[in-house]
């Protein structure tokens, strides 16, 4: 494995969990709801994932608890601005808190604790071939799973009825729901999959990445998704290239670091950000148009009765 | 306006009269304040330790109160709090509290203050902190005698001096052993971000280091060396189940001792303002069992640990060299004084990398 290879593949590591905690949340608002708890539902995520894992030794039945509980916040958030109306991002905020406070309780007894670590999956032939096959083939499950998630939400949304509804909710639900489509109930299971993607970003973080419970330990990269859907312009596609450009970013200051790179790390640590938004500003000037948020973003829907 | 003077001075009396000035007292309030959570693993929980040892110790005569993940523009309040519900010392603990600590300890001087890691003091407010940097000579050393490569790693959080003495420090150690050994630093620019602080440890590790320690608290760079058969070093309390077969010894800050000795001066009524700086001597530096190391690299280790520990040996013995090869001025005896390891800004000779500023 050469030094390339090398950094190939923890980029593609460091993606992983923002794309999947994105892909989540640009479902969500694809079906028109904002929700900001991102980052709270990955604590949540990581602390089940952790606990469950930990208690019953298994590392399977950690990642379903995180899924779990990923889903179970964005329930209660769904319940609160689809049941409700509630403010979006003033619920979506308070999730976050939520999160985060809630993630810190439970995992108090698992502080300190680890867990083994977890083998790769290489992907025989894939993963031989040269400069890039070791990064992307030879990973974790949760790679894999993260690159299928781009491909089904892309697919799924462009090219299946189902999809086609559900942009039709988020771009606007007054005439969604005048055709007759279910506006709330495909809402609930858009917030819902976000919630359990970010569940599993969250198991990623604390089974596989780093393999113990800490408290806040997703550092803001729940708001890093969240920036990730906008810069992506709504699309999965864009997403993975926004995921791996900061990832990318991320890595390469602290080799640029270990390498003696002259350069200060402040501005080295500001580089993933930088980098990010230069990339995606260039990717939306070639697509030529605007492509702007689902018109009914944010907004919440009311039905007549 | 004679009202208002004499209202004063009956208060006063009161207040006087009710608690006793420095009278000994039966029992007493103990606040802690936390810049991270308890949860930690690192500095926090080294802290909370300490609160543990307080309880043990007094039993029935202490009652304690702890506020955790306290940032630190939001801390006059939480301090404030604290004095306010009959708290009769408080340990404010992080360098950042320094202003907030003062600024409420005029307003409460009846409360007593210690902070830590912090220079400003007041008639009831002191201060302490550890050596820490004698512990980072110790696994200089071991470092320089375990790695293969000659080419060892530093995770830094912030570039502060107390962050700096310590690279310098355990730069000094490892040239002691070896006078060639390269050392590589990548700032994470954060205290705590365990994923970053993996990546870190991994971008090290890619390039060819295989000795990793870090300054940042969490155990994620000991992990990610031990994933890659590397080895590491714990930071502020053992991570030893961590990585069982990857740590060679840890820096422990051991607050125990210090905090049950000062809760035990405010019973006694001998509590007054002071400035502690504690290092291996004391134990408030406390170094784990070494481990995974061959018996004569343990052997030398405890010796310097001895040497450091009755004064034979101080990691900034003179003649200290800068970066450019100059001579750092001598201004302790035979050692760089404590005010210039205290606000230290510079790199030691023989180590490559710029010191962002």
């Amino acid at each position: 494995m050469t030094t390339f290879e090398a950094i190939l593949f923890t980029i593609v590591t460091a993606s992983t969990p923002l794309l999947i905690a994105a892909i989540g949340e640009l479902v969500a608002e694809r079906a028109g709801v904002l929700n900001l708890g991102v980052e709270g539902m990955m604590a949540m995520g990581a602390v089940c994932a952790f606990a469950a894992a930990f208690t019953f030794d298994s590392t399977l039945i950690g990642i379903v608890m995180g899924m779990v509980a990923g889903g179970l916040m964005a329930a209660l958030f769904a319940l609160a601005v689809l049941g409700l109306a509630a403010n979006q991002v003033g619920a979506g905020l308070a999730l976050t808190i939520f999160g985060l406070g809630l993630s810190g309780l439970i995992g108090a007894p698992f502080v300190g604790q680890t867990r083994p670590r977890i083998e790769e999956w290489p992907i025989p032939i894939l993963s031989d071939i040269p400069l890039v096959g070791h990064a992307l083939f030879s990973q974790d499950p949760f790679v894999y799973v993260a690159f299928g998630l781009v491909v089904g939400t892309a697919y799924f949304l462009a090219r299946t009825r189902a999809g086609l509804r559900l942009r039709s909710i988020g771009e606007n639900h007054a005439s969604a729901h005048a055709l007759g489509l279910p506006v709330l109930k495909m809402r609930v299971m858009a917030v819902i999959f976000g919630g359990i993607c970010a569940g599993l970003a969250g198991a990623y973080l604390s089974l596989v990445y780093t393999r113990f419970w800490a408290p806040n330990m997703t550092a803001g990269r729940g708001w890093i998704a969240v920036a990730l859907v906008v810069f992506a312009a709504w699309r999965p596609t864009w997403a993975l290239v926004g995921a791996l450009v900061f990832g990318a970013a991320t890595v390469l200051q602290l080799h640029a670091q270990a390498a003696q790179v002259g350069l200060p790390s402040q501005l080295l640590a500001a580089a993933p950000y930088i980098a990010t938004i230069l990339a995606l500003v260039l990717l939306s000037i070639r697509r030529g148009r605007a492509v702007g948020a689902p018109g009914s973003l944010g907004t919440p829907f009311v039905p007549d009765r | 306006m004679k009202t208002g003077t004499s209202l004063i001075a009956a208060l006063a009396a009161l207040a006087f009269g009710a608690t006793g000035a420095l009278a000994q007292q039966d029992t007493a309030r103990v606040g802690f304040i936390y810049v991270g959570p308890v949860g930690d693993h690192g500095w926090s929980y080294q802290h909370d330790q300490g609160r543990q040892a307080v309880e043990a110790a007094f039993g029935d005569r202490v009652e304690t109160t702890f506020v955790e993940s306290v940032p630190e523009s939001d801390a006059e309040r939480a301090i404030e709090q604290l004095a306010r519900t009959g708290h009769d010392i408080i340990f404010t603990t992080s360098f950042g509290f320094m202003e907030p600590t003062l600024a409420v300890a005029e307003r409460y001087p009846d409360v007593k203050f210690e902070h830590a890691t912090g220079y400003k003091r007041a008639d009831n407010v002191a201060t302490y902190a550890a050596k820490f940097h004698e512990g980072r000579y110790i696994i200089g050393q071991i470092a320089a005698e375990m790695s293969e490569t000659g080419v060892i790693g530093y995770v830094g959080a912030f570039p502060i001096p107390e962050v700096i003495a310590g690279i310098n420090a355990f730069m000094l150690g490892a040239q002691s052993i070896n006078p060639d050994i390269e050392l590589r630093v990548v700032w994470v620019n954060s205290w705590y971000d365990p994923a970053r602080e993996a990546d870190a440890a991994t971008a090290l590790l890619d390039q060819g280091v295989d000795v990793i320690t870090q300054h940042t608290d969490s155990p994620a760079p000991l992990q990610a060396a031990a994933d890659r058969g590397a080895l590491g070093f714990g930071q502020a309390s053992d991570m030893e189940r961590f990585a069982p077969e990857a740590q060679l010894t840890a820096i422990v800050d051991n607050w125990n001792d210090y905090y049950v000795e000062r809760v035990g001066m405010v019973l006694d009524g001998t509590w007054e303002s002071t400035d502690v700086w504690g290092g291996i001597d004391t134990d408030m530096v406390h170094m784990s069992d070494y481990k995974n190391m061959p018996d004569e690299v343990k052997t030398q280790a405890e010796a310097t640990e001895a040497a450091i520990a009755s004064g034979e040996l101080h990691p900034f013995t003179c003649p200290v060299f800068a970066q450019d090869g100059s001579e750092v001025p001598c201004e302790g005896d035979g050692v760089l004084s404590d005010a210039q390891i205290l606000g230290m800004n510079f790199y030691v000779q023989g180590i490559d990398a710029q010191l962002p500023n």
